[in-house]
């Protein structure tokens, strides 16, 4: 019982500060800006904590978020193998098989109108589709291992970068090329100095969307099969064991890695473009 | 306009056409193992030319299936059965498909609440929306199988689990573009309405929700895909037992491969068909609306 009013207390008590932390001045700071959503994410944490112990929810339903943080803290040596198999050899391998294939096809379908125009729709169609569902096909034919995973990973993040890379070859606009074109520049030239700078914007938005796209597939393309390591694969298998702090502490892992992966390629993006009007304050 | 219609259709039936003749091409190669195999057990000398070609094009456990193979097992499963029949893909892609749209119906619903409080409140925007941003970076998908076993433990079964994943799923985007569309009005429309005396009420019927609809769909379309991700990835856990993502999984323990194939596309033709329907309904609303582009 005394858990459960802790919980409320501490729910309305940092309810309360936000709400003020809000009106106050200090909601144009940068430090208040930090600081109102960590408390928010404290106070769910403090509820989430309190609800549990109070009202003795099973921990095979929803564990405590400190059983969750002993968990983490006492196998990370098993998160981390997970992490290595899953995120960098899955996720990553593919991301940046799947994304330089689809850069460099852009760059081939550059020249071709009619190219751009078929294959344009078709790219657009392809990358709403639920393309997790190749994970058995490729299980099937790359094996168990991490390989079938990047296969996954290849064709998830495929589209969405050719897509994005194709509309931001087209950003530059007509005065800039025709600049160019006065300078007699070649095709290559114009494109190294004007159209791939100019693209970066875009082809930096595929790569985002992609990001999160990797570490998605590659997760669930282990429920089909995999190693006895991995991050879906040690999800699936506590599942049976009714280990839900595990498969919680990975969701932690996935979060942590997934957040930073994003971070990584936003703060690239930062350095290269700049010059754009949205990276400017 | 049908020159211009002509201008799209040839590209686009030419890449299709390239992809299918590169598919059968594939099949070819990856499947002509398995008849070498089989003509060196039989102690015969193994087919060649078309013969070889027609016998990689019409395996019954092909590792790459032809297309038309494809093609025949989702008419098959589709029209040759009835829809009440455990092989029957109308079955399977009903249990999926309902699934995700009691998600997508909850999550959307739920996503425009706190998109409208968010809007109306700044302590909830300033603690809500980093964390909604931030959560669209997180392989929220990870979760799917620990919801549906833990509902299932509570005694919770079939539609529900799913849908709440779905829900799940479809609920971030929605917020994220809701909030976004809210707030496009500039503020020379917001002090218009000012000077007409609007209630902060009346400014939200009258100005944000129209100028959120572009916003709006363009997030329904995403939640769409996302949801039925959702609800597929949800029917794993349980083992085979119904759904496009149990034909999924049975297809791939028993290698049947064409099975696969055909439940792929299956949820292709579902997905494309449910964004379709977004995109028709909103360029019916922003045309009556007077927002068609």
């Amino acid at each position: 019982m005394n858990w459960l009013v802790v919980a409320l207390g501490a729910w309305a008590f940092g309810w309360w500060i936000n709400t003020r932390l809000a009106r106050s001045s200090l909601a144009r700071t940068r430090g208040g800006k930090l600081a109102v959503p960590v408390i928010f994410g404290l106070t769910v944490l403090l509820l989430w904590e309190g609800l549990v112990r109070g009202l003795n929810v099973s921990p095979v339903i929803l564990p405590p978020p400190s059983d969750v943080v002993a968990r983490l803290a006492s196998s990370v040596p098993t998160l981390w193998e997970d992490f290595v198999q899953t995120a960098v050899k899955g996720a990553l391998s593919g991301y940046f098989i799947g994304c330089a294939a689809a850069f460099a096809t852009a760059i081939l379908i550059d020249r071709s109108p009619f190219l751009q125009r078929g294959l344009l729709p078709v790219g657009n169609f392809v990358a709403a589709l639920p393309i997790v569902g190749i994970a058995p096909i490729m299980v099937m034919w790359f094996g168990f291992d991490w390989q079938s995973k990047a296969a996954v990973v290849v064709v998830m993040v495929f589209f969405p970068m050719l897509v994005n890379t194709v509309a931001g070859l087209k950003a530059s606009d007509h005065m800039q090329r025709d600049l160019m074109a006065t300078w007699s520049a070649s095709y290559w030239q114009s494109l190294f100095k004007l159209r791939l700078p100019a693209a970066m914007p875009f082809v930096f938005n595929g790569l985002k969307i992609a990001s999160t796209l990797a570490l998605i597939g590659a997760i669930v393309a282990e429920f089909f099969g995999s190693p006895t390591r991995g991050m879906g694969f040690r999800i699936n298998a506590s599942i049976g064991q009714l280990a839900l702090d595990m498969i919680w502490a990975e969701i932690v892992v996935a979060a942590i890695a997934g957040s930073a992966f994003y971070g990584i390629v936003a703060m690239i993006e930062k350095r290269v473009t700049f010059w754009h009007p949205s990276q400017r304050t | 306009m049908s020159g211009g219609a002509m201008k799209h259709v040839l590209p686009v039936l030419t890449v299709v056409a390239a992809i299918i003749a590169l598919w059968y091409a594939a099949a070819v190669g990856l499947n002509r193992a398995w008849v070498y195999d089989q003509a060196e057990r039989a102690g015969v000398a193994p087919a060649s030319g078309m013969a070889l070609i027609a016998e990689t094009w019409s395996q019954e456990r092909p590792v790459l299936p032809a297309p038309h193979q494809v093609a025949v097992e989702l008419v098959k499963t589709t029209f040759g059965m009835a829809p009440s029949s455990k092989r029957s893909l109308v079955y399977h892609g009903w249990v999926t498909l309902s699934a995700t749209l009691l998600g997508f119906a909850i999550g959307t619903g739920l996503g425009i609440l706190l998109a409208v409080g968010i809007l109306h409140n700044r302590a909830m925007d300033m603690s809500v929306m980093p964390w909604a941003i931030a959560s669209q970076t997180i392989p929220i998908l990870a979760i799917a199988p620990m919801i549906i076993v833990v509902l299932n433990s509570v005694g919770l079964q079939g539609l529900v689990p799913k849908a709440i994943i779905s829900a799940y799923l479809s609920f971030f985007p929605v917020v994220v573009g809701m909030v976004k569309g809210l707030r496009s009005p500039d503020q020379m429309q917001l002090d218009l309405l000012k000077t007409y005396n609007a209630s902060n009420t009346e400014a939200f019927w009258k100005l944000r929700l129209p100028a959120s609809m572009p916003y709006l769909f363009t997030s329904l379309k995403v939640g769409m895909a996302a949801s039925l991700v959702g609800a597929i990835v949800g029917e794993l856990p349980t083992g085979a037992v119904a759904g496009l993502g149990a034909r999924l999984l049975s297809g791939s323990y028993y290698g049947q491969t064409v099975q696969i194939w055909a439940a792929l596309f299956a949820a292709a033709i579902v997905a494309a068909g449910m964004v379709m329907l977004i995109g028709v309904m909103e360029r019916r609303t922003l045309k009556r609306m007077g927002m068609a582009r």
